[in-house]
């Protein structure tokens, strides 16, 4: 009897090991094989965040109904990039993505989305610095339909004037400061591990740079801009900046608590970027929106342009009507303008643009602030750059010394990129 | 009764369903039967349909034979202790074995960002990122066509020059002039129609002089040219403008360049022991290990030690007959357990910021808790003492009460003192109840990402070294390495983890063992 038993569970551990086994092999050859296997459906699956999926929800439905296909919106809340990777390859990914345009690199090295082709209508009809940035390798991989990049907001009551330098923007930080109406100078996220987006215009004024351009236009990792003396000069300046000088850049403000302080009027100037608007007029707070102040006799002080893009997936089942939703669809004003009412960040189609602008006197500011901005690299070794250029921002706040600081996290920068 | 009595004697474990199966089938115990088992069948026939697609024989058989057998197993009634057994065996194996199993394999790979498709994906990913439009180029619009049945008619593209209006229509032959639009005799697909056929759309091809006319979506399309083509005989792709070319390198599982460039697209190999030799030999792992690994053996027995004697001191206060209020003060202590700890870290991270933080405010100090290291390390152990002793006081309540008071009442027979008492009745036998549980703890402790990273993110970091921070552990330093800067490389976190697995089996095989000869003193 006991043997039997053992027989039993011996035998049934081995069939379920060897399923377990198939499956993982299953796995592998899944993705090749399986568009083709279950292509024959009138389906269309668009993923994207939870905010927007509730704003294309209609534009879909009506998409479908002029069509006659199914359109399915899913919302992703958390980790977009990864799930939308790791589902593509087994297969079970959407046709079309919604997500930030710095996943491109990414995305290409793994072979999860494929170029569009835009007429010259078309891309004439998008502003030229989200072309610029959608454009990999030389080529155009997604439509873009809205664009985001960092500005100076300031409580107008405490200043009323736009800082033209930083130095100016210090000087008036450090008089609100001492007549008590303000406890900081300067909201910049920073916390323990430092904020590269943030920090970027300022270390960019300073005249550092990432990465150098390659004579086609894309960013080249093999000109890493961490390390050249520019950055040590940019760190410098940072430092001066920091705890142990002038007191305008902390660690201890977050990017939980940067725009609190700012709605707490605790801080007269705030740097961040469109989301933060609507903490601030829910605060009753007077503010204006400027561009980054540079350093004086400085270079201008350029915040990254970041943009919000559709992307075709390659391993989607339904690839034309993907291609035919996201080229001919997504260029339409009308989906631009929801989107922009869903979450308000100025529509990357000039012609949206207009139609909005009229409702919204903040979004030509924000145009106006990122009129300059530089494309976030998408080359997949920005993903080098961000925890050790943060981290050596945080420890030159923290009055670290700039060059060993830098060197350091060039280092480190340059050992990750292959 | 009387069967009962009349019964085999001899028999000590007496089994009535083994002896009289009828009995054990009331009718919801057979409706219950019968629903799971049809749950199983279905469940079977539901992962049989993809495994026959993908032509997976063996997993199919494999599949057959083991529905077959649980089968079996559940509707004769023998075999009584299988049936108890086969249930946790089979999510030992799919929870347990199979995951460790397959960390494992990935281990071996170079399964990552750039790596995580076969070599065949990596190619169409090239060859397809290459099309480009040829310049100057017409745009067409587009119909797509067939002069058979819609659903399975050989496909044609009917294209539009918007400028001199000139109709034709493409089939992989090329481009011929078109009488009508659409011509006698063709039928346009509708939106649906053609995306029943998407692939076959997408893949098809126009050829004309300078390239190919392809669909861009189906209203339009443009005339473009793969620029890299791969070819089977060399194994190498080639830059068709430039003439350069990446050789397939199976080792590395990428196409690489004479001059070292590699494509960007890569594919997922066997790569050996490579991932371990690499956390053997990389640099800024050795460097950094040591200190880290002190660190978190410090982390996990401060962090489990802590809570312990905090959790037990509560305990024992508790149990004393003195104390009022009993009820008010476990709910009391019980809170911090009952609240998201993974919210809670994010709160404390807040209470200890320097300028704005609960703490420093209260007492009127200006520390930069997290920005050194020493205070930084003190700061997360304080955050799990409060994270971890109601736990401990809860499981220590338990065990004191399960302490028989006669114990306790002849060590003060014995003239022994309540600290004595305690020392040498109690404690000891806490132990023996709790080792296991502390054990576990440790282990868990000693992989605790979240509470480090939600606080301190394993920081704060030298200035001089962005890699590795004063409150890192293994897990948060090594999955900063393997998912930080190159993006995510699996095969190499798995290879890592297999490390941490044999640390942390090994110092709780030596703990057990020890607990097991205390075990045998004290009982």
């Amino acid at each position: 009897m006991r043997i039997r038993t053992a027989g039993v569970i011996a035998a049934s551990m081995l069939c379920l090991a060897g399923v377990a086994a198939c499956g993982d092999k299953k796995d592998d050859k899944a993705a090749g094989s399986n568009p083709s296997a279950a292509a024959a459906s009138g389906e269309l699956v668009i993923w994207a965040d939870d905010k927007r999926s509730a704003a294309l929800k209609p534009f879909a439905d009506k998409f479908g109904q002029e069509n006659g296909v199914t359109v399915k919106i899913q919302a992703i809340s958390k980790d977009q990039q990864t799930a939308f990777l790791t589902a593509s390859q087994q297969g079970s990914g959407p046709d079309v993505m919604v997500g930030a345009h710095d996943w491109i690199g990414n995305l290409v090295q793994n072979g999860a989305i494929d170029p569009v082709q835009l007429s010259d209508a078309q891309k004439s009809g998008i502003q030229a610095g989200a072309i610029k940035a959608i454009t990999f390798n030389g080529q155009t991989y997604g439509v873009p339909y809205a664009t985001e990049n960092l500005g100076l907001i300031r409580n107008t009551e405490l200043a009323p004037t736009a800082p033209a330098t930083i130095e100016d923007l210090v000087a008036t930080g450090k008089k609100l400061k001492a007549e008590k109406k303000a406890s900081e100078i300067l909201c910049l996220q920073s916390g323990q591990n430092g904020d590269a987006y943030h920090s970027y215009p300022l270390y960019a004024s300073a005249g550092g740079y990432l990465f150098g351009t390659t004579a086609s236009g894309d960013y080249d990792a093999k000109d890493l801009g961490v390390g050249k003396p520019g950055s040590i000069a940019a760190f410098e300046k940072l430092r001066a900046l920091g705890e142990k000088g002038d007191g305008a850049l902390k660690r201890s403000i977050t990017g939980d608590n940067s725009i609190a302080t700012f709605t707490g009027k605790k801080c007269a100037f705030l740097v961040s970027g469109p989301w933060a608007t609507a903490d601030v007029k829910k605060a009753g707070i007077k503010y204006d929106i400027s561009p980054i102040p540079g350093f004086k006799g400085g270079k201008e002080a350029t915040p990254f342009l970041g943009v919000q893009t559709f992307y075709v997936a390659s391993k989607g089942k339904n690839k034309a009507l993907a291609q035919e939703f996201v080229t001919n669809y997504v260029t339409t004003p009308d989906l631009a303008v929801a989107l922009y009412n869903a979450e308000p960040r100025p529509p990357a189609l000039t012609a949206a643009l207009e139609q909005v602008k009229g409702q919204d006197p903040d979004l030509a500011k924000w145009a106006d602030a990122g009129k300059n901005a530089i494309p976030l690299p998408a080359i997949p070794a920005m993903a080098a750059i961000w925890e050790p250029f943060g981290k050596a921002e945080a420890a030159v706040i923290g009055g670290a010394e700039a060059k060993t600081t830098v060197e350091a996290a060039a280092k480190t920068i340059s050992s990750s990129i292959k | 009764m009387t069967t009962q009595l009349e019964g085999p004697a001899t028999r000590a474990l007496p089994a009535p369903e083994e002896t009289t199966p009828e009995r054990s089938t009331t009718t919801a115990g057979l409706l219950v039967k019968i629903v799971l088992l049809g749950l199983l069948v279905a469940t079977a026939v539901w992962a049989a349909f993809p495994l026959a697609s993908g032509e997976h024989w063996v997993g199919l058989g494999i599949l057959l034979a083991t529905t077959a057998g649980l089968l079996y197993l559940y509707i004769t009634p023998r075999h009584i202790p299988a049936k108890y057994l086969v249930p946790g065996t089979i999510f030992l194996i799919i929870f347990q074995i199979f995951p460790v199993l397959y960390t494992a394999s990935t281990a071996f790979t170079n399964f990552g960002d750039g790596h995580r498709g076969t070599k065949a994906e990596a190619v169409t990913a090239i060859q397809t990122a290459s099309v480009t439009r040829v310049p100057g180029s017409t745009e067409y619009q587009l119909k797509i066509v067939t002069e058979g049945d819609p659903a399975t008619g050989a496909l044609a593209f009917l294209i539009t020059d918007p400028k001199s209006g000139q109709v034709s229509i493409g089939d992989a032959d090329g481009l011929k002039p078109a009488d009508g639009n659409p011509p006698a005799g063709w039928t346009v697909l509708n939106a649906g129609q053609a995306s029943a056929r998407s692939k076959e759309i997408t893949d098809f091809a126009v050829p004309t002089a300078a390239g190919a006319i392809r669909s861009a979506g189906l209203s339009r399309a443009y005339e473009g040219k793969a620029v890299r083509a791969f070819d089977p005989a060399t194994d190498s792709i080639t830059d068709t403008t430039s003439g350069k070319v990446w050789k397939a390198d199976d080792d590395e599982g990428a196409f690489i360049a004479a001059d070292g460039e590699r494509l960007a697209q890569g594919w997922k190999v066997d790569v050996g022991f490579a991932n371990f030799t690499r956390v053997l030999t990389d640099e800024t792992i050795s460097k950094d290990f040591l200190r880290t690994l002190i660190w978190d053996f410090i982390f996990a027995i401060a962090s489990t030690g802590g809570t312990f004697v905090l959790g037990m001191f509560c305990a024992i206060a508790l149990q004393s007959n003195r104390m009022r209020f009993k009820g008010f003060y476990r709910v009391a202590m019980v809170l911090p357990y009952a609240m998201p700890s993974f919210a809670m870290l994010l709160v404390w991270r807040d209470m200890f910021n320097t300028d704005f933080g609960l703490i420093n405010n209260v007492l009127g100090i200006h520390v930069d808790w997290l920005g050194s290291a020493f205070s930084a390390q003190i700061a997360v152990l304080l955050v799990q003492l409060w994270l971890g002793y109601p736990y401990m006081f809860l499981v220590t309540t338990g065990a004191l009460q399960a302490i028989p008071g006669e114990l306790t009442d002849a060590t003060k027979v014995d003239g022994a003192g309540p600290f004595q008492a305690f020392r040498a009745v109690k404690l000891p036998l806490l132990l023996v109840a709790l080792s296991p549980l502390l054990i576990s703890s440790f282990a868990f402790n000693f992989n605790n990402f979240n509470a480090i990273y939600l606080t301190t993110e394993g920081g704060p970091f030298p200035a001089d070294n962005p890699s590795n921070g004063a409150t890192d552990l293994l897990i948060t330093y090594t999955y900063r390495l393997a998912f930080g800067g190159s993006g995510a490389q699996y095969g190499f976190a798995a290879a890592i983890s297999i490390f941490i697995f044999l640390i942390v089996a090994v110092v709780s095989v030596v703990s057990f063992r020890r607990t097991r000869a205390q075990e045998e003193v004290y009982s």
